[in-house]
């Protein structure tokens, strides 16, 4: 519902956090490695408190299976010691989670002020056009999903893009698209020019 | 005299981040040793002589915000480091936690030990792992040399550090919100009072400070608060880490005095060296993208907390987004709100409502849709929002829309009159779908 009489809603853009309950997926455990994992990083938060360690069980979750379903949400629920309503709060706000399915390599284009000002949203065209799909979508192969994301924090090296939740490239140019792309397509997430600041792989 | 860089001397040179690092060209832990053999409450007086003020945003003096931490409880107390850093045109806690770790580190330690904490979270957003890598791998050397830990340097004193990692919210930012959600909740902020000093993280007495502000401390306790305070104007003291992004020919993070004024910054031979592509200056958003616009009659005002508010804006994040003149500022502020619109934690009305609605203003607006009683609407939603929020999130959000209206009333009209956008530029997006679709 909006306030204003005139308009309706702001057209719902796909978000990452959109859940259908179908979405159930399949009976879900860790790994024994992330199982050890999650229980080595609840020690680090006082033992009445374990609910602190939800967001690191939640990307253990999602590591693991590439996004977070339904039964995984009744897993961690179990592990933090919570009901299944809290951690689909949790789930629900972040940005960083995906209710469903995505492709093996997820395009983060920033679209905020500086990296939109060096050509940004020029970027996420050439790849929409490129890639046949739109912001929130995934390729019918099911390896790339393009998304639009807000400020990285490195503005300087605009337009930034991350790719997965923990790779970065900086200053794609909008002519670059096209062989960007068929680098991730061949070589991978290793694709990427890395951080500037990181001198040491330079 | 040449300002010598003190928070990030050594970045660019190659493994300036490890602890070797550190201890060959900086000075190692010794602050740290040195803070251990004094009493807790001298390094806050000290902190509070040398006039150091937050560096996340609203400049409120630390040595204060450490005092008001409750002393005579029998609750444990928390450091909560912020490095959530996700203001728009921000990145400088990227560059001191990337290349300059230890720094981090060793301010946290010492402030848990002026605040009586033995356990410091920081918080670092989602989205900077590989600088979370980093930080891990440093951190665990420290606590291997014993600079972390149990009874360090032999002093009895234990702290531990944890890194803790955020999953995508601007909102997560705000002290309280922060705290909800190393509490594992949503990032949504909490009614003040109580503060975080008297109840934060877990009920707790809690002191959040910014990367770069905890970064000051290992140098306050080394060179003195004298010193400190010297580096800068009055009541501006300090090295200060400038983010200058936009169209400039060399964007980046640069330090400097609180001297330097913003039209060093943006066109000065060590800093930004001026507008990119030979074009014209048009505005500057001088402190992240929460603050006022200002031209280039305010670039003379020194860039310091206040200097900026002196000029009609604020220093914020100190992140300087410049625009050159091919920036349409009815585009500018709808960028600004979809940003606003969905960082929205949804907490209250006007902020969650209003955003999505000044976004929809603005967007019928740059179509070339809108009617002139948009614009004075716009003005009335975005004044209906200041001020009626619980968290500054608010007043950050109508900012864009009102200092636009303030400045770039024309534009606005222009719009409006001519029914199309009258600044298209080259480099934003060319077709109707990705241009409108969100
Ligand atoms: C919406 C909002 C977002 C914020 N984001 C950040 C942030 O990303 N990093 C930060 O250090 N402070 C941020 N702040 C400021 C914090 O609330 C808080 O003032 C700061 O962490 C205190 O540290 P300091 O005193 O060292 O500056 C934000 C505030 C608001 C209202
Ligand atoms: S002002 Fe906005 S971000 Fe802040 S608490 Fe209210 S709804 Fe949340
Ligand atoms: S605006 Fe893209 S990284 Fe900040």
């Amino acid at each position: 519902m909006s306030f204003h009489p005139q308009m309706e809603y702001a057209p719902a853009r796909w978000h990452r956090s959109e859940r259908r309950l179908a979405e159930a997926g399949e009976p879900f455990r860790y790994t024994p490695e992330n199982q050890a994992k999650f229980d080595e990083l609840v020690t680090h938060y006082p033992p009445e408190q374990r609910k602190s360690a939800i967001i690191y069980a939640l990307f253990l979750v999602q590591q693991q299976q590439g996004y977070v379903s339904g039964q995984s949400m009744a897993f961690v629920a179990q592990q933090i010691g919570c009901t299944a309503a809290d951690v689909e709060d949790v789930v629900s706000y972040y940005t960083m989670f995906y209710t469903k399915p995505v492709g093996r390599i997820v395009i983060n284009v920033c679209r905020t002020l500086s990296c939109a000002l060096l050509g940004a949203e020029r970027v996420t065209e050439e790849i929409s056009a490129k890639l046949g799909i739109v912001p929130g979508q995934t390729t019918a192969d099911g390896m790339f999903t393009l998304m639009e994301v807000e400020c990285l924090g490195a503005c300087d090296r605009a337009p930034v893009v991350m790719i997965n939740d923990d790779q970065w490239h900086e200053r794609l140019q909008p002519s670059e698209v096209g062989r960007f792309l068929e680098d991730l397509r061949t070589k991978g997430p290793n694709a990427v020019s890395g951080c500037h600041l990181c001198v040491e792989t330079k | 005299m040449a300002y010598e860089p003190v928070l990030i001397p050594h970045v660019r040179e190659p493994q300036a981040f490890t602890l070797d690092s550190y201890v060959q060209k900086s000075r190692g832990y010794t602050a740290l040793k040195q803070a251990l053999g004094m009493p807790p409450g001298d390094i806050i007086e000290q902190v509070k002589a040398s006039g150091l003020r937050g560096r996340g945003g609203a400049g409120f003096p630390t040595g204060m915000k450490w005092q008001f931490v409750l002393k005579d409880t029998p609750k444990p107390k928390y450091i909560c480091c912020n490095a959530d850093e996700s203001e728009p045109g921000t990145f400088k806690d990227h560059v001191l936690m990337e290349r300059n770790p230890h720094l981090l580190f060793e301010g946290c330690a010492i402030a848990c030990y002026a605040i009586g904490a033995k356990i410091a979270y920081i918080y670092i957003r989602g989205e900077f792992m590989h600088v979370q890598h980093v930080l891990e791998a440093e951190l665990k050397k420290a606590y291997d040399a014993g600079y972390l830990g149990k009874n360090i340097f032999g002093s009895g004193f234990d702290c531990d550090i944890y890194i803790h990692r955020g999953a995508g919210a601007y909102e997560a930012g705000e002290e309280t919100a922060l705290i909800e959600s190393l509490e594992g909740k949503r990032a949504q902020p909490r009614i003040k009072p109580p503060f975080p000093a008297v109840a934060g993280l877990y009920q707790c007495p809690t002191a959040v400070n910014n990367v770069e502000t905890l970064c000051n401390v290992p140098l306050i306790i080394t060179h003195g608060a004298d010193w400190f305070a010297k580096l800068g104007p009055e009541k501006n003291g300090g090295p200060k880490l400038y983010c200058i992004s936009g169209q400039v020919k060399r964007p980046g993070v640069y330090e400097a005095s609180m001297n330097t004024t913003l039209r060093d910054l943006v066109f000065g031979e060590p800093f930004a060296q001026g507008m990119a592509g030979g074009r014209t200056f048009k505005a500057i958003i001088p402190g992240g993208s929460s603050v006022p616009l200002l031209l280039d009659e305010h670039l003379d005002a020194p860039a310091s907390f206040d200097g900026v508010q002196k000029a009609g804006s604020l220093l914020g994040s100190a992140g300087l987004i410049v625009l050159d003149d091919t920036v349409c500022m009815v585009w500018l502020a709808m960028n600004l709100l979809h940003f606003y619109r969905h960082e929205s934690c949804g907490k209250c009305t006007p902020c969650r409502e209003g955003g999505d609605w000044l976004y929809k203003l603005l967007m019928r607006v740059e179509r070339g849709e809108g009617q002139m009683k948009d614009i004075d609407l716009l003005f009335g939603v975005a004044n209906n929002i200041v001020g009626k929020t619980l968290c500054a999130f608010g007043d950050a959000a109508a900012t864009p829309v009102l200092t636009t209206l303030k400045l770039f009333r024309h534009e606005f009209e222009a719009h409006v009159r001519e029914g199309r956008c009258t600044l298209p530029a080259p480099w934003r997006a060319q077709g109707a779908t990705l241009a409108h679709a969100h």
